[in-house]
């Protein structure tokens, strides 16, 4: 099965689990050791993907949320969150899916528009969230976000976090 | 700042004004927030360019006068708009800044050794570097060292050159008032010391305030496809890209060149619609590089960081360098510096 589809296991007792797919492992690694860290009422189970599809021969429980990671320095890791996009069933976006753009802060690095990952998340009617995965304050904030967001049953993400200013289009 | 305060203009003058504002649209203060609202717009357009012809202002440039403003690499600046600027002041200015400039290396702050402290400062009006009637003049800063020996010419060497100039700023023309000169692209050439120090008397004098202009990758890419765009007779150089690649513990370097006559073909290729330039079709000659590089290195460059872009129009680096070589297309390059500083201010 290469297409993941968000009912297709039954959820486990008391556990969250949650997807991070990106080109960018350090810091999705970084980000997943900062999510561990923050308390948790139920078990929180964060797994990391380069891309979609996963592989079939692994058992992993159901994904309960699943964040694209886009590095705005890299247009790779746009090209790879685009193309994995095509691996997810359209069920997952009612609010299972959201997208996070790092690297927004550096704007002199920046190879990708802002505003093209903007017109992604719209595209797929999926929250949009800007953090610089590699400062560690913005890290722990963006942890604690999402874990709140996860835990909660009902779709999440009723706002758009922008924070950056505005760049150039 | 705002066309509000104009204590001058008698009661009747002020409500007619208001009443033209109340027609034509509105205060600049309001034009200032219509853009910036426009700018955050929730589904932004992808940009679309105009290639860079001759505007019809280029017979004005006399290609003597501005020949020398070729084969330089000059270091890019944005500037807010100049606060009771005149152009009929300019002698005044020169002599102010040759002052303030004589005064600072007296007092030891820019003293290299064996420089003499014989400068003359000169401020000069640069006729026809403008896109647009409404464009303000550009103009030029230089300083020469001045001779020593009476006998010999009087021209000393050019020490310092530096130029302010807007092409196409009419964002940023229209959110400003009267009292003010619009000149948002600065480009320096010369000993560093001496770009900070006559950015500080500006800065007093006028109010305004620089900063450096950096170009990033994605801004560098549209260069690149915009420039090669460009009809040329001949091609004096190659075309030359230059990447970055973030790695320890040295950082490495990665240089591709293209013969401009292939990149030139295969800008042809990818280009649909006449007479502009289009966000899809620069992501598709970029990637048509990229692929063509990945198939015989097995390096995604799109991973890396684009620093250099080199073509025969000119060469741009990101920290806000350009060199340009082509007196053909040199108010369209400086139309889309002249966009990015716009930007920065903004």
């Amino acid at each position: 099965m290469s297409v993941l589809r968000p009912l297709d296991k039954l959820p486990g007792l008391n556990t969250a689990t949650i997807l991070l797919v990106g080109t960018e492992d350090a810091l999705l690694q970084q980000l997943a050791d900062a999510m561990l860290k923050e308390d948790c009422a139920s078990e929180l189970k964060v797994h990391l993907a380069k891309s979609l599809p996963l592989p079939s021969n692994v058992t992993r429980p159901r994904i309960d949320l699943i964040m694209f990671v886009v590095n705005l320095h890299s247009k790779y890791s746009l090209r790879n969150v685009e193309e994995s996009l095509h691996h997810v069933d359209a069920t997952f976006f009612l609010g299972r899916v959201g997208f996070l753009a790092t690297g927004a802060g550096r704007e002199s690095h920046c190879s990708v528009h802002r505003n093209t990952v903007v017109k992604l998340a719209h595209t797929y009617r999926s929250p949009l969230l800007f953090c610089d995965l590699e400062v560690e304050g913005f890290r722990a904030t963006m942890a604690q976000r999402l874990i709140s967001a996860e835990l909660t049953s009902v779709p999440v993400f009723l706002y758009i976090v922008c924070g950056t200013p505005p760049q150039h289009g | 700042m705002d066309s509000c305060d104009t204590p001058e203009s008698t009661p009747r003058q002020r409500a007619s004004s208001r009443l033209k504002d109340y027609f034509i649209g509105a205060t600049p203060l309001q034009k200032r927030l219509e853009s910036v609202r426009r700018q955050t717009s929730f589904v932004p357009t992808p940009p679309r360019r105009k290639i860079p012809q001759c505007s019809q202002l280029q017979d004005d440039v006399d290609p003597q006068k501005v020949a020398f403003l070729l084969h330089k690499q000059w270091t890019l600046y944005s500037l807010t708009p100049l606060y009771k600027f005149s152009y009929t002041n300019l002698k005044e200015y020169s002599k102010l800044l040759g002052a303030f400039i004589a005064a600072e290396k007296q007092k030891g702050l820019a003293v290299e050794v064996g420089e003499d402290f014989n400068i003359k400062v000169i401020f000069s009006a640069l006729l026809g570097m403008k896109g647009t009637q409404r464009d303000p003049e550009a103009f030029l800063v230089q300083i020469l060292s001045k001779s020593q020996l009476p006998s010999e010419n009087r021209e000393g060497k050019v020490l310092w050159t530096g130029w302010f100039c807007c092409i196409f700023g009419d964002s940023l023309l229209e959110t400003v008032s009267e009292d003010f000169t619009c000149l948002p692209l600065f480009l320096a050439n010369g000993a560093e010391t001496n770009t900070a120090m006559i950015g500080t008397w500006f800065q007093k004098t006028f109010d305004c305030y620089f900063s450096p202009l950096a170009i990033n990758a994605y801004n560098l890419s549209w260069m690149a496809a915009m420039w090669t765009a460009c009809k040329m007779d001949h091609y004096m150089a190659t075309t030359e890209f230059l990447w970055s690649v973030p790695c320890s513990p040295q950082r490495l370097d990665i240089s591709y060149a293209i013969h401009p006559e292939d990149a030139k073909a295969l800008w042809d290729s990818v280009h649909k619609t006449p007479g502009e330039v289009t966000q899809e079709e620069v992501d598709l000659f970029m990637d048509c590089l990229y692929s063509h590089f990945h198939r015989h290195f097995k390096i995604h460059l799109s991973a890396t960081r684009l620093v250099r872009v080199s073509t025969s129009v000119a060469s741009a680096h990101t920290d806000g360098k350009i060199k340009i070589l082509c007196h053909k297309y040199l108010i369209g390059v400086l139309a889309y510096l002249t966009e990015l500083a716009i930007f920065q201010i903004e």
